[in-house]
């Protein structure tokens, strides 16, 4: 029998080195940027370069911090409900089959609908708190998650449930101890897709109507023709969603430690 | 005596015959084999035996009609059916935490089998660090350590590359030899089937039926090189003849 000794984890260093392509990218297209915006006489108004924007992100750091506080409020609390009601839901239709039928074209549909319509409409309704900006965060990030979960739960080796069934298991038993772990991959990957449209939507629902936040922000510095801080505060939102996703990648490593071990085995063979 | 009994079982599904006719019986322990084509509707057997579908005819246990299913059988599928998530002490453990044993006790029940098993020293890895053949001595930990009636083993080594399937039987051979388990195993392996069994009902292609019922006389240990080879080779020879050369059926001869 062939003797499996544990891996020994890879190091950080191996790590940063698969970074380097992207860091590498991203530079130069700052760099042309740059270039461009400096030589060939385009006003700052209209396009400005990347310098300017960081100085201006610099010199404005007060109110963006200011104005990404309620933004990120409104995605974490939307993300939370979201989560919560995908999970909830996910289960209701696992138990009962009939309901997928029954509910997942309305989620559909609630897919179809254009932000730029519904933004406003929410915000009529419900006001200019906190409320309006949930709701369509968990709007966007909602249908993702659901599906990656009911997915994932049909995604359960068959000889898994049988064997739990033949031991005696009932119905609970089997989805807590089978169904829900086998869809966390699955869940995961709805994560990540989620948590990149979770920003955004609560920067849509700001830029229809709130007191403070990231979209409200932009809206202004557009109106005064301020390009350079509009910018700013996408690289702000750029960042918050790079954070987040990261987060994400890391609670599946923390979740998920048999994935790992799976690959160190796999990866016995050294690749060159 | 006899454990299990079945008379006259049959199975349709959605109209298409799966099971003609199944009269078998597996005693206190012995291993019996069940060999038949692929796609004969072996996997419906176990099926019916651990109360996943249901069959018309008779199923009896030590004489009684067969109902808590699950009381008698411990279940191993032809995959090894390990959970990835577990380590795999906790998936050898998972029979006996269905059936609300403690985890301290469950641990401790499995943990004296784990060097029989020849799993000493992987009791914490993931089931994706380990080999085929070590998967599958695992899922039969699991599956003994339920300390049901009777095991239920269907074609635990299809999975697995040649070389690691002789040993897996051989090694199978000599741990049947220590536990004297009741076990009715479902191969299409006639070459296995003989290796391991007492006795064996091999079945006609679908709708299947017990064509032939075969008593295998070699000494244990069985010894794949030995002076019993030859009787094995013959009676090899002889089965695969009836799988590959089927009698048309002629009624019954029951009795």
């Amino acid at each position: 029998m062939p003797v499996v000794s544990p891996v020994a984890p890879r190091p950080l260093s191996a790590s940063l080195a698969k970074a380097v392509p992207a860091i590498i990218s991203v530079g130069l297209l700052a760099v042309a940027w740059q270039l461009y915006a400096t030589y060939s006489g385009i006003k700052p108004t209209i396009l400005p370069a990347p310098s300017r924007v960081l100085e201006q992100a610099m010199l404005n750091r007060d109110a963006l911090i200011d104005n990404a506080v309620p933004t990120i409020r409104a995605t974490l609390a939307g993300f939370a409900c979201s989560l919560a009601a995908a999970f909830a839901l996910s289960m209701l239709v696992d138990f009962f089959q009939p309901m997928r039928r029954a509910l997942f074209p309305v989620f559909i549909v609630s897919q179809t609908l254009p932000l730029v319509a519904i933004a406003p409409l929410v915000v009529l309704w419900f006001g200019f708190g906190l409320a309006p900006k949930i709701m369509l965060v968990a709007l966007v990030t909602f249908f993702p998650m659901l599906v990656a979960l009911v997915q994932g739960y049909e995604a359960t080796e068959v000889e898994i449930g049988q064997m739990l069934r033949a031991m005696g298991a009932g119905r609970w038993r089997v989805f807590v101890v089978a169904r829900l772990p086998s869809a966390l991959p699955y869940f995961f990957a709805g994560l990540r897709i989620s948590i990149t449209y979770a920003v955004v939507g609560a920067i849509f629902a700001e830029y229809a109507g709130a007191a403070k936040g990231l979209g409200i922000y932009m809206l202004n510095a557009k109106n005064n023709f301020r390009p350079d801080l509009v910018l700013a505060a996408v690289g702000v939102s750029a960042t918050l969603t790079l954070v987040l996703f990261g987060l994400t990648v890391l609670l599946q490593r923390l979740a998920m430690p048999w994935e790992r071990a799976g690959q160190q085995r796999a990866g016995k063979v050294p690749r060159q | 005596m006899r454990r299990l009994e079945l008379r006259h079982v049959r199975k349709a599904f959605d109209g298409l015959d799966v099971l003609a006719d199944i009269s078998l019986s597996v005693g206190a322990g012995e291993f019996v084999s069940i060999l038949g084509p692929s796609g004969a509707g072996k996997s419906t057997l176990f099926q019916l035996l651990t109360g996943a579908e249901h069959g018309e005819g008779e199923m009896f246990f030590d004489g009684a009609p067969l109902d808590d299913h699950g009381r008698h059988f411990a279940f191993m599928p032809q995959r090894d059916a390990l959970m990835p998530w577990r380590r795999i002490l906790d998936n050898t453990t998972l029979g006996l935490e269905v059936q609300g044993v403690k985890r301290k006790a469950a641990r401790a029940r499995v943990a004296s089998l784990f060097a029989e098993f020849g799993l000493a020293g992987f009791e914490r890895h993931f089931p994706a660090q380990l080999s085929g053949g070590m998967r599958q001595r695992a899922a039969l930990l699991r599956t003994v350590v339920q300390e049901r009636d009777m095991l239920l083993l269907d074609e635990p080594f299809g999975a697995l590359d040649a070389l690691t399937r002789a040993a897996m039987q051989r090694w199978l051979e000599q741990m049947w030899r220590h536990h004297r388990w009741t076990a009715l195993l479902i191969t299409h392996d006639v070459r296995e089937a003989v290796f391991l069994s007492d006795r064996i009902y091999v079945l006609s292609a679908r709708p299947a039926r017990v064509v032939r019922e075969i008593r295998v006389p070699l000494p244990r240990p069985r010894d794949p090189a030995g002076a019993a080879a030859q009787q094995a080779g013959a009676l090899e020879a002889e089965i695969l003849d009836i799988l590959l050369n089927p009698q048309p059926f002629k009624g019954h001869d029951h009795d």
